[in-house]
């Protein structure tokens, strides 16, 4: 179990010991009671995450063949999951391409641009978001933004409608996959800028002084030393907010009115529904059989996710045994 | 109360490497003995096998005989547990326990193992253990307050009374100076001398003049080449050793010329 | 911003560099232009939109008029990186302060005292039930999740020490952080579906589905936690002759134990606003239920979602009231959660 030796008690009294050979045994007992239960928490985890699977999938399989009325307006489960995956993927992407510039603007304001004083409470700023509910962000995102966002759906469609992202005709109620976008890409910033702010931080300080030292401006440092260097980082961190994202259920199931469909355009009132928003909103009247569908697609978001956070721990991985050599 | 130990045929390994080779002394009850030599050499390594202190690292695991006071300290029925109360330590870097306060720093050794005194038994313990390690004076008005709040050198003294709180056999004391001041190294020095004549005391230090100054009988250690185990050289009594030590690397690690 | 740093050599060194107040005076410009349009009636994006573009093109172009291009980069880069910071604020202010103000509106001693049960019309109702269900379901997963953390944790750090368990477990504690809390409300779902009863929704389950989220973020913190407790302590005590689970209970845990409350806290604060999972397996209900083990049970961010799903105006009322309950009650966390942090952490005052 462990390669340690340190104080693993022996029961049995001892020359040494002679004095108190109680003692030396309740040192045994507690030490094999304090080992035991931390041991059985480790087990633990690896159970409980053994269990997500399995039950998921005992529960969850069926799913895969019930009477085709369960799959409207589809008539099977891989039609019905597929636009849902899309919509789940599109979705994601739309709020990563909106956060993770900011994200990184944001984690390199705190880390070599913000004066040293104001750094500590605005990253604290930055924290505050995680900190908000995601219900509190699908109210927000379905009653107030998607509001505001109406006037900038109509520029869209009216300047960029060419593209086919943009085709329109805009939303007239603002509940859109790009607000849900926007809403989603929101919540994974903290994330992303607090991985990426981390690792900005620990650019070793010689490099950077080096890049200044040749004359370069502070930006022209920041991509001489501090880029190349979190390039892996970043990477793993933008994973990990994607990961976020698909999994992100109550912002994208509060704004919007979805239905499977598979649209690039993301300002109309046509919007494909995301995986785990369709389950918030069909779970209500789920008989056993509909029931069953919902957990089979969760358990495809489970594996869809499980991939993407495991690759970015790769990466993130993968860096750090090279930095330490 | 003191004991003396005998250290035949060490061989210490960690996982495959074998660390320091081939030990043979015997330490004398109430004196001081000094371990001196460069670093690597596996000085610090026995003084810990001495009260099995090296079984926290991973991997580490000792060949020979270690007794004190004719028990073997590795006999397979030995509690390791029992061995380190009986022989306490001091280690390199004072080390108070921050939660607690000087008073329960002094107490940790008996409290840790939830031994059941009363206010007044404890009390004694406290300004016994304080007085020895030349503490009290300074710090018995203000008890209550937390050890991380000492200087340096009164951390340490604060470390050495709470080893000596326990009432061990043995004190074993690794480099306890070389993060403190002249100043804290002469009261460090002084107390050493004091505590001489209740316990056997095993001190690895890098100074030579510290050796000189506070040891009765000094080991030198050394490694036979680089890359190869470390091995005690000479074991003689200090004044011997300064003056007309029997090896010549010895003498030439003393009078500086080390090669 | 220092762009004067030489004061004295006014020649050569200071050629083409703008002021100091520059960059200060034109995003106050393009504030007040935003600000402008929005009073014309532009809607805030667009006038938040307009302000950012007025800003990053004015900076650097000003910059290149007086220097060169390298500088005009360096300008407008860091005009755009201001700009990020300041447009994340912007979500999080709104957001904070319609709360605020749509939650006051609703806020009163009926509100927190009422539930839903037989309410119709005009009758006032409110969220009593959902904050009772909260308070349960939230305790309940600490009870369960908080010992497995800090359990596991003394495993890595203490037990493991870097063997093939210890490694597997950190891996898959990764993998845990990452699961979709949805998929954590399905998961209890199906574990109680399928040992007690096809139709369960009851509190307990919600609980399950929570510390499966909270199981991770405990044991990271606490981890990280236990690792900051010097080496030489666990020395110290092991030479003292203390045996290694005492050594944990009394040298390293309370030494460590601020960083571990506060891990803690924020976890508790990061779960007790999750929706989905309860949604699926807690359900809901508009009666106060206190038994964890029977029945739907509501809690206060899926009242604040099935308020807002009636899609009135009540509705959308009692969910702003909800949900400014709800984040008072996360910031209260986060707060506590930083001055346990502070009053625990060990003392070296004199």
């Amino acid at each position: 179990m462990s390669t340690i030796t340190e104080p693993e008690t022996n029961d049995s009294g001892s020359p040494l010991d002679t004095e108190v050979p109680e003692k030396a045994r309740k040192h045994a007992l507690g030490d094999r009671i304090f080992s035991g239960l931390s041991f059985t928490a480790g087990i633990t985890i690896m159970v409980a995450l053994a269990g997500v699977f399995v039950f998921l999938f005992i529960e969850g399989y069926p799913g895969l063949s019930v009477d085709e009325r369960f799959y409207r307006p589809k008539t099977d489960f891989w039609s019905y999951v597929g636009p849902l995956v899309f919509g789940t993927t599109y979705a994601a992407i739309i709020a990563l391409v909106l956060a993770v510039p900011f994200a990184i603007g944001i984690a390199l304001f705190i880390s070599h641009y913000a004066p040293r004083r104001l750094a500590g409470p605005l990253g604290y700023v930055i924290d505050l978001l995680a900190a908000i509910p995601s219900v509190v962000f699908g109210l927000w995102g379905g009653r107030a933004l998607a509001d505001q966002m109406k006037p900038f759906l109509i520029w869209l469609e009216d300047t960029l409608g060419f593209l086919p992202f943009f085709g329109g005709p805009a939303s007239v109620t603002g509940r859109t996959l790009l607000t849900a976008g926007v809403v989603l890409a929101i919540m994974i910033l903290p994330i992303i800028t607090a991985i990426s702010r981390e690792i900005f931080l620990q650019t070793p300080r010689l490099h950077e002084e080096a890049a200044l030292a040749l004359g370069a401006t502070r930006w022209e440092m920041i991509r001489m030393a501090v880029f190349p260097y979190a390039r892996s980082g970043m990477v793993s961190a933008t994973m990990l907010g994607l990961g976020r994202a698909l999994g992100e259920t109550m912002a994208v199931a509060m704004v919007l009115s979805a239905s499977p469909i598979v649209t690039l355009n993301i300002i109309s009132s046509e919007n494909p529904a995301t995986i785990a928003s369709n389950i918030a909103s069909n779970y209500k009247e789920a008989s056993p059989d509909r029931q069953a569908v919902l957990i089979a697609t969760g358990l495809i978001l489970f594996a869809f996710t499980f991939a993407v956070n495991f690759l970015a721990r790769y990466v993130a991985g993968r860096s750090e045994r090279r930095m330490a050599r | 109360m003191a004991k003396s130990i005998e250290i035949s045929d060490l061989d210490i390994y960690y996982g495959d490497f074998l660390a320091v080779q081939g030990v043979n002394m015997s330490i004398k009850a109430r004196s001081v003995t000094a371990f001196i030599g460069p670093s690597g050499c596996g000085k610090s390594t026995v003084l810990r096998s001495l009260n099995r202190m090296h079984e926290v690292i991973p991997g580490a695991r000792v060949e020979g005989k270690i007794a004190i006071a004719g028990q073997s300290l590795y006999d397979s029925a030995v509690d390791p547990v029992s061995v380190r109360r009986m022989i306490g330590m001091v280690f390199q870097r004072p080390n108070p326990f921050p939660t607690m306060s000087i008073y329960e720093n002094v107490l940790a050794g008996n409290r840790l193992n939830s031994k059941k005194m009363k206010k007044s038994e404890a009390d004694d313990i406290v300004e016994r253990s304080l007085k020895g390690a030349n503490l009290w004076n300074e710090v018995k008005d203000r008890l209550t307050k937390p050890g991380m709040g000492l200087s340096g050198g009164q951390q340490q003294r604060l470390c050495i009374a709470r080893a000596i709180a326990v009432e061990p056999q043995v004190l074993l004391m690794d480099e306890p100076c070389s993060a403190l001041d002249p100043i804290s190294t002469s009261a460090i020095e002084d107390l050493i001398h004091e505590l001489k004549s209740d316990y056997t005391i095993v001190i690895v230090t890098h100074n030579m003049q510290q050796a000189a100054r506070v040891s009765d009988e000094t080991g030198f250690f050394n490694l036979k080449a680089a890359g190869q185990p470390g091995h005690l050289v000479e074991f003689n009594s200090t004044q011997k050793m300064f003056a007309n030590p029997d090896n010549e690397a010895t003498e030439a690690y003393i009078s500086g010329r080390f090669g | 911003m220092s762009t004067t740093t030489v004061t004295t050599d006014a020649g050569t060194l200071r050629a083409g560099t703008l002021p100091s107040w520059a960059p200060l005076a034109v995003a106050g410009l393009s504030v007040a232009l935003g600000a402008l349009a929005w009073i014309l009636g532009l809607s805030v994006v667009l006038a938040v939109l307009l302000a950012i573009v007025v800003f990053v093109v004015a900076l650097p172009g000003w910059s290149l008029a007086e220097k060169n291009r390298r500088a005009a980069t360096d300008r407008l880069v860091t005009a755009l990186i201001w700009t990020a910071f300041s447009v994340a604020v912007v979500p999080l202010v709104w957001l904070i302060a319609l709360v605020v103000k749509e939650g006051f509106a609703t806020l009163s001693p009926e509100f927190l005292t009422y539930s839903m049960r037989g309410v119709v019309g005009d009758e006032q109702g409110g969220l009593y039930h959902a904050a009772i269900g909260t308070l349960l379901v939230t305790v309940m997963a600490a009870l369960i999740s908080v010992p497995i953390g800090i359990f596991t944790a003394i495993y890595l750090v203490e037990y493991g020490k870097k063997n093939r368990l210890a490694k597997v477990i950190t891996f898959l504690v990764d993998v845990m952080t990452g699961i979709p809390s949805i998929v954590a409300g399905l998961f209890a779902l199906a574990l109680f579906v399928l040992l007690i009863d096809p139709a369960i929704r009851w509190g307990f389950g919600g609980a399950v589905a929570l510390s499966l989220l909270m199981v991770p973020t405990v044991v990271r913190s606490s981890e990280e936690m236990l690792r900051l407790v010097p080496d030489d302590l666990r020395e110290a005590s092991y030479a003292l002759g203390v045996p290694k689970w005492r050594t944990i209970a009394k040298v390293v845990l309370p030494t460590a134990l601020g960083g571990i409350v506060t891990g803690v806290v924020l976890a508790i604060s990061r779960v007790i606003g999750e929706t989905a999972p309860l949604l699926v397996v807690a359900g809901f209900t508009d009666s106060v239920n206190t038994n964890l083990f029977e029945d739907r049970m509501m809690t206060l961010p899926v009242y604040i979602f099935t308020q807002y799903a009636n899609a009135t105006e009540k509705g959308y009322a009692y969910a702003w009231g909800g949900a400014l309950v709800l984040i008072i009650i996360v910031m209260v966390l986060n707060l506590a959660a930083r001055l346990i942090g502070k009053i625990f952490a060990p003392k070296t005052g004199r």
